[in-house]
C-alpha cells in the first residue's frame, strides 16, 4: 500500500515535471508580455516531431535528439514572434487569443500534412526501459531521467533569472517594461530571447515526454489546457508558482486516474475552476 | 521591434483600442441599433433566407444549420461582443440545450415547442449557475473559468454514457409535428421554416435586449469598467443577466439542432465547437448582431464547399482565416462594410464640392 502510494506520487512528481517543462516558458512569456499564448503546445508538439524524425530517419538515439529538439523549436519560437506575434502585443486579449487558437488549428494541420495521424513513437533507449530499485521502492528509470532533467533545468533556469545579467534584465522588463526601457534595456529584444527559450524548453519537453503525453496531431489542444492550468493556477511571471502548480496537477491526474479511474479528466478540471477561484493572481503571483 | 510604451501593466479592457477608425465605426455601431426601431435594410437581411430558400432548394440541410448555428453565435455575441467576456465555453450550453431537447424527445416529451423552451430553460438555469463564477475573476481568470465550465460539462456527458450514450450520441427519437399539423419531412422543408421562425424571434427578443438600457449599461461596462460603479450601476449582476440570458439562447440553437438533425453527438459540447463559434462571431464582426449572422453564414458556406474539396485540411485554411481576420480585419466583415460607407461618403462629399 505504501509503496504503492509512493509509486503514484513518483509518477505524479514526473508528470508534473514535463508539465512545467513546457508550461515555464508560458509563464515568462505571458508574465512578460502579458500575452496570451494558446498556441505553446504547438511547440511542444514541433519539438517532439524533430526528435521523432531524427530518430526514425536518421537513426539517432533518443538522447541525441533532445538538443536539436530544443534548438528547433526555439528556431521556430523565434520566427514566429518576430513575423506573427509580436504584432499582438499591444492588442486586446480576445484578439491574442483567436490569433493563437487559428495558430493551434493550422499547425495542427500542418503536423497531420507532414507527418500523418498516427501516434508517434520515440524509440527509448535499452537502458532507460524498465525499472530500477531506489530504497526499497521500483522506480521506472525514464521517470526518474525525466525528474532529474527538469530538476537540472528548473535550477538552471534560476540561476540564470537571479545571478546573471540577462535575468536581471528580464526581471526588469517583468516588472516595469516603461523603466526598464529608459535604463537602455533592448525590451524587444528580451522578449524574443524569452520567447525562443520558452518554445525551446517547451520543445525539449514535448520530444521528452512523447512516452508519457503521446504525440499527433492533436497534441496542441489535447494538452493547451494543461499548459495553460500550469501557468494560470501558478501565476505568471514566476517560476516557482508554475512549478508548484505543475507537481499539484501532476499528482492530482495521476492519483485520480490511479483511484478513481471512471472519472477520468474529471478531477483535474474540476480542481482547476476551485484553484482558480480560491486564487484569482495564483499561486506564487505576484501581480494580479 | 518597436519597444512598448505607454503600455498599461495590468489587463486592458477588451475595446480600448487606439485609433481613428475604431472611434469611427464605434460611433456607427452605437447609433446603428440604439433604437429599437427596425431599419429597412433588416428587413432585406431576413429576405434573404427566404430567397435562399425558393432558390436552392436542394440546399435545405445547410440553411438549417446556418440558421441554427447563427443563433448560438448570436448568444457569444452578447457575451463576447456586447458584455466583453471572452468565453472558450459556450459549447456547453449548446450542448446542454441539445442534450435537453434530445433527452425529452427520447423519453416521450415530442412536443417540439414545448421541448424547445425545456431545453433553453435547462441551458439557463445552468448558465446562471455558470454566471457566478465566471464574473468573479478577471480577463484570463473568466477565459480559464469558462474553458473549464466546458471541460466540465464534456466530461460528464462522455461519463454519464448511459444517459447521453457517450462518444455515440443520442439518436433514436423522433419529434411530434409542430402545432400538431406540420410534420418534419424528409426533405427538411418544415425543418427548414421551424428554425427560420424561431431564429427571427430569438433575434428579435436579442434586437430588443441590445437596444435596451441594458444592453447600452453592457457596452457601457465593456467600454469603462471602472467608471461603471460609479455611476451607480452594479457590473457583476449585469455581466451574470447577460451571461444567463446568452445561455438560454445557446440553449434553444442546440435543442434546433436536436430537433431537426434527430441526433446528439458529444462533440456539440466540445471546446472546439466553442471555438468554431468564436470564428464565426469574429469574421462577421463582435458586437453586432449581423455580424453573427453573417459569420455564421459565410463561415458555413466555406466549411461545405471546402470540406468537400479537401476534408482533412480544412482546418488548416480555417486557422489562417481566423490570424488573418486578427491582423487585418479587425471589425470582421460587417465592420469593414459599415466602414467602407462613412469613408466613401466622405470621399464622394469632397468630390462634390
Amino acid at each position: 500500500m505504501t509503496s504503492n502510494i509512493i509509486g503514484i506520487l513518483f509518477d505524479g512528481l514526473a508528470y508534473g515535471s514535463l508539465l512545467f517543462l513546457v508550461g515555464v516558458g508560458l509563464s515568462i512569456t505571458m508574465g512578460l508580455m502579458n500575452f496570451i499564448n494558446l498556441a505553446h503546445g504547438a511547440f511542444a508538439m514541433a519539438g517532439g516531431y524533430v526528435s521523432v524524425y531524427l530518430g526514425q530517419k536518421l537513426g539517432m538515439s533518443f538522447l541525441l535528439t533532445l538538443p536539436f529538439a530544443f534548438l528547433g523549436s526555439a528556431l521556430l519560437g523565434l520566427v514566429a514572434e518576430r513575423l506573427l506575434f509580436q504584432r499582438l502585443y499591444k492588442a486586446t486579449h480576445l484578439d491574442q487569443v483567436l490569433f493563437t487558437v487559428g495558430f493551434v488549428f493550422s499547425s495542427i494541420a500542418a503536423a497531420h500534412y507532414f507527418f500523418g495521424a498516427s501516434q508517434q513513437m520515440s524509440a527509448m533507449p535499452d537502458f532507460l526501459q524498465g525499472q530500477t530499485r531506489v530504497a526499497g521502492v521500483d522506480l521506472g528509470k525514464y521517470r526518474l531521467l525525466l525528474i532529474a532533467v527538469v530538476a537540472a533545468l528548473t535550477v538552471a533556469l534560476h540561476l540564470t533569472l537571479s545571478k546573471t545579467r540577462f535575468g536581471a534584465q528580464v526581471r526588469a522588463a517583468v516588472d516595469n517594461q516603461d523603466a526598464a526601457a529608459g535604463l537602455g534595456i533592448n525590451v524587444g529584444l528580451i522578449f524574443s530571447l524569452c520567447f525562443a527559450l520558452g518554445t525551446g524548453l517547451a520543445g525539449l519537453g514535448g520530444a521528452l515526454g512523447i512516452e508519457v503525453l503521446g504525440l499527433d496531431p492533436g497534441f496542441p489542444l489535447k494538452y493547451m489546457v494543461y499548459f495553460l492550468l500550469v501557468v494560470v493556477v501558478g501565476g505568471a511571471g514566476t517560476i516557482r508558482g508554475p512549478l508548484i502548480a505543475a507537481m499539484i496537477l501532476g499528482i492530482f491526474d495521476v492519483a485520480g486516474k490511479y483511484y478513481v479511474p471512471e472519472a477520468g479528466a474529471f478531477i483535474i478540471y474540476v480542481l482547476m475552476i476551485v484553484l482558480l477561484l480560491a486564487f484569482p493572481s495564483g499561486l506564487g503571483g505576484k501581480r494580479a | 521591434m518597436t519597444i512598448v510604451s505607454g503600455l498599461p501593466h495590468s489587463s486592458r479592457p477588451l475595446a480600448s483600442r487606439s485609433g481613428s477608425s475604431r472611434m469611427n465605426h464605434r460611433s456607427v455601431a452605437v447609433d446603428r441599433l440604439a433604437s429599437p426601431r427596425p431599419r429597412l435594410f433588416e428587413a432585406v437581411v431576413w429576405l434573404l433566407p427566404a430567397v435562399a430558400y425558393f432558390v436552392f432548394p436542394d440546399n435545405l440541410a445547410l440553411g438549417v444549420s446556418i440558421m441554427t448555428y447563427a443563433v448560438a453565435v448570436l448568444a457569444l455575441d452578447l457575451v463576447l461582443g456586447y458584455a466583453g467576456i471572452v468565453s472558450l465555453g459556450h459549447a456547453a450550453f449548446f450542448g446542454i440545450g441539445a442534450y435537453a431537447a434530445g433527452l425529452l424527445a427520447a423519453n416521450g416529451w415530442r412536443e417540439p415547442l414545448t421541448g424547445l423552451l425545456l431545453a433553453g430553460a435547462a441551458s439557463l438555469m445552468i448558465g446562471f449557475f455558470a454566471s457566478f463564477l465566471v464574473v468573479r475573476g478577471k480577463d484570463l481568470t473568466r477565459l480559464m473559468v469558462t474553458l473549464g465550465i466546458g471541460l466540465v460539462v464534456y466530461e460528464l456527458a462522455n461519463r454519464l454514457s448511459s444517459i447521453t450514450g457517450g462518444m455515440d450520441g443520442l439518436s433514436g427519437f423522433e419529434v411530434s409535428p409542430i402545432f400538431g399539423v406540420f410534420a418534419f419531412d424528409l426533405y427538411g422543408k418544415t425543418a427548414w421554416w421551424y428554425v427560420y421562425g424561431v431564429s427571427l424571434v430569438v433575434f428579435i427578443f436579442l434586437r430588443f435586449v441590445v437596444s435596451s438600457p441594458f444592453g447600452l449599461s453592457l457596452r457601457a461596462i465593456r467600454e469603462g469598467v471602472n467608471r461603471m460603479p460609479a455611476l451607480g450601476a452594479s457590473v457583476n449582476s449585469r455581466l451574470r443577466i447577460a451571461f444567463t440570458i446568452s445561455a438560454g439562447v445557446a440553449g434553444i440553437a442546440g435543442g434546433l439542432l436536436a430537433q431537426t438533425t434527430q441526433f446528439v453527438g458529444i462533440d456539440s459540447l466540445s471546446v472546439p465547437r466553442a471555438a468554431e463559434f468564436l470564428v464565426m462571431l469574429v469574421l462577421g464582426g463582435t458586437g453586432r448582431l449581423y455580424g453573427a449572422l453573417a459569420g455564421t453564414a459565410i463561415f458555413m458556406i466555406a466549411h461545405d464547399y471546402l470540406a468537400d474539396i479537401d476534408p482533412v485540411y480544412w482546418e488548416f485554411w480555417m486557422g489562417l482565416l481566423l490570424m488573418a481576420v486578427v491582423l487585418f480585419a479587425r471589425g470582421g466583415i460587417v465592420g469593414a462594410l459599415f466602414n467602407l460607407v462613412p469613408s466613401l461618403k466622405a470621399r464622394f462629399g469632397r468630390a462634390a464640392q
